[in-house]
């Protein structure tokens, strides 16, 4: 049942090196730089997407993800959101308004997968970027690189997925869209959604809590997909593998690393997911079909390989 | 710059040639070779961890949590982010037993 979060706001990533990354992110996957603050960090988004920013990027000395951050309708509902959450047990940090620029207080706990997680409500709208909501074009020119036009979800790996959905499901009203179940019934992957979209957050079993697997960027096409892929051959970027497709929601993928070692994907298509529809199964005996529907086999950087 | 070093790893007993400037990694993926496991090619998942044993080469930056700080010196690194500056020779981790067999079996790996 629908708790009042909307969708993924934003991820905050760190790399090793920001220029770098900056390079990759901005000039190579075609998001918009919008901001820096004075703790270093760059504020980016995709040019459909209306908040200000979706993806924060840090620098540190170890690669991964700080966080990962849902918007939710309004300041009452995450009240209430931060209410249900420490009634269940689980320790919120309140983090104030401004310590990200331009974005209203978050509340931020722990997933059992040890993956730290942030509700917001406010944060500043400057539009989509070049076309606004006025008798807007198409598409706006003057778009770098691979033009992703919005983040879309987060794969993380880590232990717990039962109470982890049990988690998502009562507290913030996620819905199992997909699941992969091994042969003694246990759930070792769970792709969850809170809107239409086949996943929102997706999570696969892993011992090593809080590792991150990937950051997904949305295209318009599969032809957009294998234009990325010449921009990564172009730039002699990193290739996990692709351009595929997916069993696991079907949608049109190539994965690849940014410079300091991060997955990325960028994807097309992909089923949709109603709030009356049963989950969609996958065999854990079929998983190299399910993440890679063509291959039929996992290489096996998709399991191993994470930051 | 125009200079090619010489790789041996120890382990597979096979060698590659590497030019300066160039990673240790990258040299070795485009010699067909996989002596060492490739990973994300960017200093940030560990894959490729080595241990030179002899020679001189620089580093880019790379994941603490995979190479924390006096690594280096004992010449614990990773591949896709060394340059040689002379010849090397290096041994990657060994091999855990399932890892060439785990292209096909998935779920074992899973749980
Ligand atoms: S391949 Fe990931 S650290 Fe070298
Ligand atoms: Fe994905």
């Amino acid at each position: 049942m629908k708790k009042g979060v909307m969708r993924p706001g934003h991820v905050q990533i760190r790399v090793l090196d920001m220029d770098e990354a900056v390079k990759h992110y901005k000039d190579l996957l075609g998001l918009i730089e919008m901001d820096r603050d004075d703790q270093g960090r760059v504020y980016l988004k995709g040019w459909t997407e209306v908040d200000k920013f979706s993806v924060v990027l840090r620098e540190a000395d170890e690669p991964g993800m700080d966080f990962m951050g849902f918007k939710c309708l309004n300041e009452d509902v995450l009240g209430q959101l931060r209410s249900e959450l420490i009634e269940r047990g689980c320790e919120v940090e309140d983090i104030p308004a401004g310590e990200l620029r331009d974005c209203g207080r978050r509340v931020r706990f722990i997933a059992p997968t040890g993956h730290a997680f942030e509700l917001y409500a406010t944060k500043k709208q400057t539009g989509k970027w070049g076309v606004g909501n006025h008798n807007p074009e198409a598409w706006p020119r003057g778009l770098e690189g691979i033009k992703a036009t919005r983040f879309d979800h987060c794969l993380l790996y880590g232990p717990n997925l039962d109470e982890t959905l049990d988690l998502f499901r009562d507290v913030l009203g996620f819905d199992l869209a997909e699941q992969v179940i091994a042969p003694d019934g246990k759930r070792v992957a769970q792709f969850l959604t809170v809107s239409t979209k086949a996943h929102d957050i997706a999570f696969i079993h892993h011992e090593e809590p809080g590792k991150f697997h990937h950051a997904s960027f949305f295209l318009e096409t599969w032809q957009d997909v294998l234009k990325a892929a010449d921009l990564l051959s172009m730039t002699d970027t990193s290739i996990d593998i692709g351009p595929t497709r997916h069993g696991l929601t079907h949608g049109q993928t190539i994965y690849f690393f940014d410079p300091s070692g991060n997955r990325n994907e960028v994807f097309a298509g992909g089923d949709y997911h109603y709030p009356d529809h049963e989950p969609v199964t996958w065999d854990a005996e079929e998983l190299g079909k399910a993440i890679f529907y063509h291959d039929r086999v996992l290489n096996e950087r998709f399991l191993t390989v994470l930051t | 710059m125009g200079e090619t070093y010489q790789v041996t790893e120890q382990r597979s007993g096979q060698t590659f040639r590497c030019k300066a400037g160039q990673s240790v990694l990258k040299a070795m993926e485009q010699q067909g070779l996989k002596c060492v496991p490739v990973g994300c090619r960017g200093g940030g998942c560990g894959f490729c961890k080595i241990t030179v044993l002899n020679g001189d080469f620089e580093c880019g930056k790379m994941s603490r949590v995979h190479v924390p700080p006096g690594a280096i010196g004992e010449g614990e690194v990773l591949a896709c982010r060394i340059y040689p500056l002379g010849n090397l020779i290096i041994e990657c981790r060994p091999q855990p037993a399932g890892r060439l067999a785990s292209e096909h079996t998935t779920t074992k790996v899973l749980r």
